[in-house]
């Protein structure tokens, strides 16, 4: 939910980063703190077990710059990946305005993919949010590992689209991130199908992270200007 | 597209709002008083302005509350509508405003938790009257829709 406060001229929204455990959503929000110029940022804060395993949130919040006057400022959450933290997880989604889910590339964590894309969906319902109506980016993390999946095959597990009924919206639509994908396309079987925009990511190095966060902010504050 | 619901208040209301916790900082000799959304954003502070994080904070005292709510929920309560933290110096009593706000006092040994804890009372059905009242119309200069109108091109522009 964002906050607009007129007293000291800013806009706050939450985001909020998702994903199965050990994907990356501590290290994308680690990379954010580390190369921002600190006066653009808060300090991070980890609620992290001894071995560094997040217990209930990471919280980074960071200004991207001034819009007609206001500082644009972003409250960056992640959840705990593990399944067990449900809970936790649920109550960090509370007010959010965008959602980054980061996935890991690996062959092997595709099952725990699946299963977090599925909790993220449940737990939004749940709060009765459709999720594929908000501001919502998927990051396909860890590219440069050898077992990293092929983007193709991570988009049909992950990211298959959902039905465009709306016949204005039914044109086709290049992802900004990336001109050579699709966003909105018809099938062969002649329906209409969204999918949300990804960024391709190694985020211990660094690479889309920066991508990423631009991406899902950006939807964040179109989805403001336009909502009535 | 739809966000999740959003709710502003007027300058009355927030005039309204400092009245009663200045009011309830006065007679209980309190430090101050925070208020916070249940998402975690920080609202308003009155009283002394506080020499911490106030956005971590506020982030901190929410998921605070969050988790309480959700102990209540496992052993058979509704919620806990207050909280009490105990330190040598300085303690918070957390209280729920309207089920969407956290309102977070800070004292310290010039009151004690019995004073606080009855006017607090009072204040919190005050401030719960300001929220739960129907909200007027908006004037259509009010909001994001109206700030953020027609800057697509400033968006774009600032993350270019």
């Amino acid at each position: 939910m964002s906050v607009i406060n007129y007293a000291s001229r800013e806009i706050n929204c939450k985001i909020v980063y998702y994903g199965p455990g050990l994907g990356g959503k501590t290290t994308n929000l680690e990379h954010v703190y580390a190369r921002v110029a600190p006066d653009t940022r808060g300090k991070l804060i980890s609620l992290a077990t001894e071995n560094e395993r997040t217990l209930f949130f990471d919280f980074l919040p960071v200004d991207l710059g001034t819009i007609r006057g206001f500082k644009t400022r972003f409250h960056l959450y992640t959840v705990p990946g593990q399944v067990y933290y449900n809970a936790s997880r649920k109550l960090i989604l509370k007010g959010v305005d965008g959602v980054v889910f980061v996935a890991d590339s690996q062959v092997e964590r595709q099952e725990a993919n699946v299963e977090a894309m599925q909790n993220l969906y449940d737990n939004m319902a749940e709060y009765g949010y459709d999720i594929t109506r908000m501001p919502f980016v998927i990051q396909y993390n860890k590219r440069d590992l050898p077992n990293a999946a092929p983007i193709d095959e991570l988009d049909q597990l992950l990211n298959p689209g959902f039905e465009v009924v709306d016949p204005a919206r039914q044109r086709q639509m290049t992802d900004p991130n990336n001109p050579s994908r699709l966003l909105v396309e018809q099938l062969p079987t002649g329906e209409w199908v969204e999918r949300v925009p990804s960024v391709e990511a190694v985020a211990v190095a660094g690479d889309g992270v920066f991508d990423t966060l631009k991406a899902v902010s950006k939807l964040v504050l179109k989805s403001l200007a336009s909502s009535s | 597209m739809s966000r999740a619901s959003h709710w502003s208040f007027t300058q009355d209301d927030a005039d309204n709002i400092s009245r009663i916790l200045m009011n309830f900082l006065q007679e209980t000799n309190s430090r101050s008083a925070l208020l916070v959304d249940r998402s975690g954003q920080l609202v308003t502070t009155v009283g002394e302005q506080p020499q911490f994080d106030a956005t971590a904070f506020a982030t901190l005292a929410a998921a605070d509350f969050s988790a309480n709510d959700q102990l209540a929920k496992l052993i058979g309560e509704t919620d806990f509508t207050t909280l009490f933290h105990q330190g040598e110096r300085d303690s918070m009593y957390v209280a729920d405003v309207a089920r969407r706000l956290i309102l977070v006092v800070l004292f310290d040994q010039r009151t004690t938790l019995g004073l606080v804890r009855l006017r607090l009372k009072a204040a919190v059905n005050d401030l719960n009257a300001v929220f739960t009242r129907p909200q007027e119309p908006q004037p259509a200069d009010f909001g994001a829709s109206h700030l953020l109108a027609g800057a697509e091109d400033d968006i774009d522009r600032l993350f270019s």
